[in-house]
């Protein structure tokens, strides 16, 4: 577990940070109100709708092909590890294995399903 | 891991997870829901499996937490709406901690303490070792992998097409 106290240091760390950042601005920054200024920000347009607006389902494709390349990626952490000891048999075993998805990723550029509109 | 250990993370953890499910807003649900995930990534660290934690971190409080907000914001879930349509759930709740209680019962039987962290080899479950596993032994499963993430990405493209 050793191993481990700096991931535990880092994480406090940044918990401390982001309170301290949070509680200073709060207590020394300067506040001033006006109607336009609380409204809820909307990249400098005017604010439309609500925002529990329902989202397209067309979204949702970019969360799932987003879990689809993820889980590839954790795929290539154990392969990053032992890389050296497998040699160029592991090279050409990972490859058969991306091509494979590198198949999908064409597949779905071309049925435009990365695009956004 | 002893008991001091323990309880500083099974306390946490049971209470987060109750907050999951107690918490009206189906957001801070999620928000919650990766702390669950986060805690359960120590304990796998306990457990010697370190790939397994960090898996847990990358995948759950990474990939699939992001789908389950997608999901949230497709069906506009809004606090009031979710009170008045619990269709029976306690019931299957009941059921559900009743059969999960009894499997832990007959765990509990069945093992033994010949399961002792000494006996696993030097290596047990870090990154090399289920590395050098996964491309040697298991490249076959390992490949048809490659082919079942294909097959998601088609799927998932031709449904959100239609």
């Amino acid at each position: 577990m050793d191993q481990y106290v700096p991931v535990l240091i880092a994480l406090i760390l940044g918990g401390v940070v982001a309170l301290v950042m949070t509680f200073a601005s709060t207590m020394l920054g300067v506040k001033t109100h006006s109607a336009v200024k609380d409204e809820p920000f909307e990249c400098g347009n005017p604010p439309s709708g609500s925002a529990w607006g329902r989202f397209s389902v067309k979204f949702y494709l970019a969360a799932i092909l987003f879990i689809v390349f993820d889980v590839e990626v954790v795929f290539l952490y154990p392969w990053a590890v032992v890389f050296r000891q497998l040699g160029l048999f592991g090279f050409i075993a990972m490859l058969l294995f991306v091509l494979v998805l590198v198949v999908g990723l064409v597949y779905e550029v071309k049925k435009g399903g990365l695009e956004s509109t | 891991m002893d008991f001091v250990t323990f309880f500083a993370l099974a306390i946490p953890l049971v209470v987060v997870a109750v907050m999951v499910i107690a918490h009206p807003s189906p957001v801070y649900s999620a928000l919650f829901l990766v702390m669950t995930l986060f805690l359960l990534a120590v304990y796998f660290l306990f457990l010697n499996a370190h790939m397994v934690a960090a898996l847990q971190i990358i995948v759950y409080a990474g990939a699939i937490m992001v789908l389950f907000l997608f999901v949230i914001m497709l069906l506009n879930l809004q606090s009031d709406t979710l009170r008045t349509q619990r269709h029976g759930l306690g019931r299957v709740a009941i059921i559900g901690g009743v059969i999960l209680l009894a499997e832990l019962g007959l765990l509990l039987q069945g093992s033994s303490s010949e399961l002792a962290e000494s006996s696993l080899p030097e290596n047990f479950g870090t990154v090399e070792a289920l590395g050098s596993q996964l491309f040697t032994k298991y490249l076959l499963p390992f490949e048809i992998t490659g082919i079942l993430l294909l097959v998601a990405v088609v799927g998932a493209v031709v449904l959100a097409k239609r």
